[in-house]
């Protein structure tokens, strides 16, 4: 698969750095001021030492729940619900920006 | 101006079914609490100018056309949705949600939308965008969150009943807070289509009520397997107002988490050991489970690494279902999320970040699977598991502010029932004369047993004095 | 950019592929739309609370879907998964509704299968079901450069099958390429047409100095879209990186984009902001899990292969490179058998039909046989002849034409055909061009 950057790995006790903060900022599409950052990174240095209490606790051989109603192979059939579809006018209501029945963002360039 | 709002879900059915009562007379009186009180107690965000038309139309159905609240992340064409936040703004959603579809096809009308924590993410419903709620029992006081605008809309007898959706807390809390019942479904009882998610392995929309039999009536509307959310159960859905009054006697009953550092010699500690003292009498068999920091047969695991579990869990959905929010479809941009989704974006999105993944959101969804054997070994010992809702009475306005953690220590109690996707209900079990604030009991029990949680919650109920509703009435 | 110019190296490319497919469903891979973006009365008329990524809308899996991508999984010799999940891969991107895309992380639902190609086998790494995105298009709208959205397209399910890095010349990848077409086509689970993009094409390329050391870097180029395009993009790309290693210079990791215009590639702008796309199990849709049972009964529903055909065809004495062609779903292998049996009962071989078909580009889904036994009989026919008839028109015909017999003398074989044309003609009778020729070479070389 592809090679990518990642945050900085740190060990041991998990204090977050301005850095990180930056870093996840850009990730998670949040802009954020130069003022904030140190607060965000106090707060989640915070909210990460509660977190690290799961340290305690040997999960070596439990493995994760990701769903808890042990549901499997809920699958629907190959059908068009026209119940459930928008009409153009409905799909662009909430829109900002459209055109001719399109939705319009300020110009995405795929090359460089 | 007469007293017609302050009926119960029940009583108000009946009445009207009885013509003992007019939907218009009703509504007036619903309207005219509205209007003394929301300005003062910000509740409402939105209101349904035509609730009393639309009430007309249901006048033959269960539910008779009466005014229902429901919290602001619930879609409802006609009425904008905003979650509580600024980014969807004047949003008018073009379709309705499953629970709020429901509903109105029961003759219930959706009367207004009410405030919540912005994105549901808090316990205090002071993160809202459009400013805090207060507490109608004591308006110096936070309602809880971040159903908290249901649960004051019930409280203030501003709407008959309200809906409210919990991830962690999020119904059973302001429950408690605002002395009234809130009932947190199993996970994949209740659609989560048309709601705005949250976490989406958590979230579980509910009924807040003035009284368990109120709850028990809603929950048999909106309960139920939806070909819109594939999380969703195809277990039969019973009756649940039918179990309700058969009582409690031979009900194995477990008293959890009073032992725990933070609830030792508390009010709510005190207030729960007589409920269970409540329970013995009307012939439950009574039993202590003792807490444990390690998973052990018949013990309780702390919820302490819940609140972690829960953590990293919720912020690492949160991360990825606000990723929606560009502004682009719909809504505005996303430098209007305000400062408390601002965190728990982030801290998701690190959570789940290469180089991170294996050591919080795996290492968390494992100990979430701890606390499911937990429960499951517990629950052949125990019918239900009683515990405060909260730790205390509701706080002080301001108080969750600039605290990251706060919905968390706040919920704690609720957090393992949680991340497990347990029923459970919050009756009133105390109250405060001096500040009129009210401590909640929290009766838990395993997965579709909602019926068993009602009964319960029912039979204490019935046989205290706590409900402010039902105390009127006696 | 300048082109490079060297068409030769000697270190080993090493090409790895993933090819996108849309599955033509009646409708969308987690909602109930219709799936029918290219027949769209207009843009966004095909959307819903789920694929427009609206507050509240959750996906339900297409079972259809599922059950296509597990066949073509099989035909391509795959393991299917006993256990599989859908994940959530977040990126932002406008034509991307929810901020993130459905599709699989660890557990894909087939994996380990191969491909084989005349110029040799080529490893599937994976196969894997996930969604599409919206479509942009750019444009200028009031003097603003702008790009415009429909989101029709949004929640098509798209099968993603990656290769191991096996494939080693551009010609090699194209004929990869062209047999996946062929499986899916003859699967019928998609148009696979790759103008209008239901089949996309991406290469993975990089240069081995020791071809079983894999290189440092890779180089992907998407934007590929026709087999020819593929060819070209690789030829480019293995001459641009040569250069680079010649200098000494590790090409960059990069995604580059094929320009058929400008004959190059050229370096596309990340769509993420840093490529960590923190994958997790999506929440809102259960996993899956299949038995050995319910695979066989899809095994068992798998129409006849290419490969499977070539073998049937060679085993019905049609030659290799028949076969080869006639391999495609457009000649159905019970038609080719009636065919095949109808021209033995007149007495042609099997070959003549296939060499018929390939050289007139019949349809023979819609040609009828007696049309086909026509073709034959006008192309093979031999009357009987009598030998000394033969050869005495031949004798009559060559001396009539002394230029062709000069022109064949000086080196001009082609004037055979014209030279049986006029003894055909003579003797008003079919005769074997193969007979013919073999009269005529013999008479030249004795008697003239």
């Amino acid at each position: 698969m592809k090679k990518t950057s990642s945050v900085p790995v740190h060990t041991k006790t998990s204090v977050m750095s301005t850095a990180v903060v930056q870093h996840i900022a850009k990730l998670a599409n949040i802009p954020i001021t130069s003022a904030e950052e140190k607060k965000l990174a106090d707060g989640f240095t915070t909210t990460l030492g509660v977190v690290d209490q799961l340290k305690k606790l040997d999960t070596s051989t439990v493995e994760p729940t990701h769903q808890v109603t042990g549901l499997q192979n809920v699958l629907r059939d190959d059908g068009i619900d026209r119940d459930r579809m928008f009409t153009q006018e409905q799909a662009l209501a909430n829109a900002l920006h459209t055109h001719n029945g399109y939705i319009v963002v300020e110009q995405i360039l795929d090359q460089e | 101006m007469g007293t017609l709002n302050t009926l119960t879900l029940t009583d108000a059915i009946r009445k009207l079914h009885n013509n003992e009562i007019t939907l218009d007379a009703l509504y007036a009186d619903v309207n005219s609490a509205v209007s003394s009180k929301n300005s003062a107690l910000n509740i409402y965000l939105a209101q349904d100018k035509y609730a009393e038309k639309s009430a007309e139309k249901g006048t033959l159905s269960l539910l008779r056309g009466v005014p229902i609240a429901v919290k602001d992340n619930f879609l409802t064409v006609g009425l904008p949705t905003t979650a509580s936040s600024k980014v969807l703004d004047g949003f008018m959603p073009p379709y309705e949600s499953t629970v709020t579809s429901k509903l109105k096809k029961a003759g219930g009308v959706i009367f207004g939308k009410t405030n919540m924590d912005a994105w549901a993410h808090g316990s205090s419903t002071e993160t809202s965008d459009y400013g805090p709620t207060k507490n109608p029992r004591n308006p110096e006081h936070l309602p809880g969150g971040s159903s908290g605008g249901s649960a004051a809309a019930v409280a203030a007898d501003m709407c008959i009943a309200a809906i409210g959706s919990e991830t962690a807390g999020s119904i059973r809390q302001p429950s408690a807070w605002c002395g009234v019942v809130g009932l947190k479904p199993t996970y994949g009882r209740v659609s989560r289509a048309g709601v705005v998610a949250m976490g989406s392995s958590l979230d579980c929309p509910g009924p807040i009520t003035k009284t368990v039999e109120d709850a028990a009536i809603l929950l048999n509307v909106i309960a139920g397997q939806d070909k819109y959310d594939a999380t969703t159960s195809p277990v039969q859905v019973p009756d649940f107002t039918k179990m309700l009054k058969t009582g409690v006697k031979g009900v194995r009953v477990g008293i959890a988490y009073i032992d725990h550092e933070k609830l030792v010699g508390t009010p709510a500690a005190k207030a729960v050991e007589q409920a269970a003292e409540v329970l013995q009498s009307l012939g439950a068999i009574v039993d202590r489970v003792p807490l444990s920091q390690t998973l052990k047969d018949n013990t309780i695991l702390t919820p302490d690494y819940a609140i972690g579990v829960y953590t990293v869990v919720q912020r690492g959905e949160v991360s990825s279902n606000l990723a929606r929010y560009d502004g682009i479809r719909y809504g505005h941009d996303r430098t209007h999320f305000g400062d408390e989704a601002k965190r728990r974006i982030m801290l998701g999105t690190f959570t789940l970040s290469k180089g991170y993944a294996d050591k919080y959101y795996v290492k968390a969804q494992q100990v979430r699977s701890l606390y499911i054997q937990n429960f499951r070994q517990l629950f052949s010992r125990y019918d239900v598991l009683i515990s405060p809702t909260s730790p205390g009475y509701a706080l002080k306005l301001g108080a969750s502010k600039d605290n990251p953690m706060f919905g968390e220590l706040e919920d704690m109690l609720e957090e393992p029932s949680s991340i497990t996707g347990l029923p459970g209900i919050n009756v009133p079990c105390g109250h405060d004369k001096k500040t009129n604030l009210y401590l909640g009991l929290n009766i838990v029990s395993a997965q579709w047993n909602e019926g068993l949680v009602l009964r319960a919650g029912y039979a204490f109920e019935q046989n205290t004095y706590w409900n402010s509703w039902l105390k009127k009435d006696k | 950019m300048a082109e490079p110019t060297q068409k030769h190296t000697r270190r080993t490319p090493i090409i790895g592929m993933e090819v996108h497919v849309e599955l033509k469903t009646a409708s969308k891979m987690f909602c109930g739309c219709a799936n029918d973006p290219f027949h769209a009365p207009a843009p966004n008329t095909y959307t819903c609370p789920v694929c427009l990524g609206m507050p509240g809308g959750l996906p339900v899996a297409n079972k259809k879907a599922v059950e296509w991508t597990i066949k073509l999984g099989l035909a391509l010799g795959c393991k299917v998964a006993l256990f599989s999940k859908f994940d959530r891969k977040h990126y932002f991107y406008p034509d991307l509704a929810k901020g993130y895309q459905i599709s699989q992380y660890d557990q894909p639902l087939c994996e380990n299968g191969v491909v084989h190609t005349e110029l040799g086998d080529v490893r599937i790494h994976r196969v894997h079901l996930e969604e599409d995105t919206g479509k942009l298009q750019h444009t200028t709208i009031d003097g603003k450069r702008v790009s415009l959205i429909d989101f029709n397209r949004s929640g098509v399910p798209l099968v993603e099958i990656v290769t191991e890095p096996d494939i080693h010349s551009a010609e090699h990848a194209k004929a990869y390429a062209k047999q996946i077409h062929e499986i899916v086509r003859t699967l019928e689970i998609s148009d696979a047409d790759m103008e209008k993009g239901s089949m996309r094409l991406e290469a993975n390329i990089s240069l081995a100095d020791d071809p079983n050391v894999l290189p440092n870097y890779k180089v992907e180029v998407k934007n590929i879209n026709s087999f020819r395009f593929l060819e070209h993009a690789i030829t480019f790309e293995i001459a641009r990186q040569d250069a680079l290693l010649n200098d000494k210079k590790i090409p960059a990791q990069e995604t580059r984009g094929w320009n058929e215009e400008k004959r190059t590639t050229i370096v596309q702008r990340s769509k993420e902001n840093a490529e960590d796309y923190r994958y997790f199990p999506d929440p809102d849709l259960p996993p899956m899990t299949f038995d050995a049972k319910y695979v066989e009964k899809l095994r068992a529903e798998l129409p006849m292969l290419p490969e499977e055909k070539i073998k049937k065809l060679e085993d019905l004495g049609i030659k290799p490179e028949f076969a080869q062609l006639l391999s495609s779903s457009e000649f159905p292998l019970s038609t080719l058998e009636t065919l095949f049996t109808a021209a033995k009962g007149k007495g042609f071989e099997p070959n003549q039909v296939a060499s018929v078909i390939i050289n007139r580009k019949l349809d023979i889904r819609q040609v009828k046989t007696e049309h086909v036994l026509e073709i034959l009989a006008n192309t093979y026919t031999k009357d009987e002849v009598d030998p000394k008839e033969l050869e005495s028109a031949v004798s009559a015909v060559l001396e009539e034409q002394p230029k062709a017999v000069a022109d064949y003398k000086a080196g001009k074989t082609q004037v055979i055909g014209f030279l049986i044309g006029m003894v055909s003609k003579k003797l008003g009778k079919k005769v074997s061009p193969k007979l013919l020729s073999s009269i005529l070479v013999r008479m030249f070389s004795s008697k003239y």
